[in-house]
């Protein structure tokens, strides 16, 4: 465009709603008096009108359940939690007397074993599997009654049964991760099962 | 709104992922808008748009809480786009020509083809340039524009998101402007 570059300027800086009184009134001015320019800010606020008016689009239906099924599962016990903060009647302590009726505990972990799946690249100290760093297993990694520190890589799955699982930074796992804590799923199944007994017999009160 | 979300984030610090849930259902609309208008393309957008949410359900221990949520998640998702767009592949324009139904594009394949008024088809047509227009903007144009007018952030929030100087995104911005004035004055 010809014209002068200012008023370009303030074309600009009144889009952006950054424009003084003053440019304000100079632009109007000029605007009033150039038809050149009065088409070039016309056609820019059309542009802009035209990108803005593009229809708004929602994402899939399914799609927050495909990024939930795309994260790291989380561990077993969180479900308890969840379940008591939504269950509020139910602390924790009442629970436990509630659970100690049945005597849980001795139906529950017999073989307290430590055991890892044989694979080529794993190290073993003391109860801790690692994975080392630029280091990788292939196939699932199973590990029972200890813990695991992924530094490498593995190419499969990770379940670990009553242990804990350490992911560093530039570790890998190609599949799921899965932390089962079985005293806790064996409680979770129980306190299901007997959540809905005590809310059954609220119900018919 | 971010009172929420910051109580949302401390419960998925803390393990429960139903809170993300939520957090990703407040933003899924915005998140996917953004990667279908930086993008062009439905699957990659969604592709895009799922992986910035696993990022940042991954990263979480790693935002700071004193940031605005959308602003650290924006950026994860305007970062995964541009990536995205500087590593395709000429190939990767799935949807743009479905194999085997030429003529057919995205929105005359997700709109119900069989009876659309007049205007409405035009409409769509319309929409569809708008978005081809978008798309020919280099993506450092087209990135500024799209946080600016069609998710109508302020220049303060997209020089947060984009990491960059206010001065620059202005600048940005006025380029976007006038390379859109001139591709768009024939309407
Ligand atoms: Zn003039």
């Amino acid at each position: 465009m010809s014209c002068h570059e200012d008023i370009v300027d303030y074309m600009h800086d009144y889009l952006d709603e950054s424009i003084t009184e003053e440019n304000k009134e100079r632009l109007r001015e000029h605007l009033h008096s150039c038809a050149e320019c009065r088409s070039y800010f016309h056609d820019m606020k059309k542009a802009i009108a035209l990108v803005q008016s593009t229809a708004r689009i929602k994402a899939p239906d399914d799609f927050t359940a495909r990024v939930m099924a795309s994260i790291p599962k989380e561990k077993k016990n969180i479900g308890m939690k969840r379940y008591l903060r939504n269950h509020p009647l139910l602390t924790a302590a009442s629970l436990f007397i509630v659970l100690m009726g049945g005597s849980i505990f001795s139906t529950w972990g017999e073989e307290q074993n430590f055991a890892v799946s044989k694979q080529e690249n794993i190290v073993v100290e003391n109860e801790m599997v690692i994975i080392p760093a630029g280091k990788v297993v292939k196939g699932d990694v199973v590990v029972k009654n200890g813990d695991i520190r992924i530094e490498g890589e593995v190419n499969g799955d990770v379940t670990v049964i009553n242990g804990e699982q350490y992911m560093a930074y530039a570790g890998k796992v190609t599949g799921q991760i899965v932390v089962i804590d079985e005293m806790f799923e064996w409680l979770w199944f129980k306190v299901k099962s007997t959540g809905k007994a005590l809310f059954k017999g609220d119900e018919n009160e | 709104m971010e009172v929420i979300i910051k109580q949302r984030i401390n419960q998925v610090l803390k393990g429960d992922q139903n809170a993300f849930g939520e957090i990703v259902e407040l933003y899924k609309d915005k998140v996917f808008q953004l990667c279908f208008r930086m993008l062009g393309n439905r699957h990659e957008a969604e592709d895009m748009a799922q992986e910035a949410f696993v990022r940042a359900y991954v990263n979480i221990h790693r935002f700071n809480i004193q940031m605005k949520f959308s602003t650290w998640l924006y950026r994860i998702a305007t970062n995964l786009c541009i990536d995205r767009i500087r590593k395709k592949k000429p190939d990767y324009f799935l949807d743009a020509e479905v194999a085997g139904t030429e003529g057919l594009n995205m929105y005359s394949l997700i709109a119900d083809d069989s009876a659309l008024p007049e205007d409405e088809v035009e409409s769509l047509e319309l929409q569809e340039t708008i978005q081809d227009e978008i798309l020919k903007l280099p993506e450092k144009y087209r990135s500024v524009i799209v946080l600016k007018y069609i998710e109508e952030l302020s220049l303060k929030e997209i020089s947060d998101i984009l990491d960059l100087p206010i001065g620059t995104v202005k600048t940005r911005i006025h380029r976007g402007r006038e390379a859109l004035r001139k591709q768009l004055s024939n309407f």
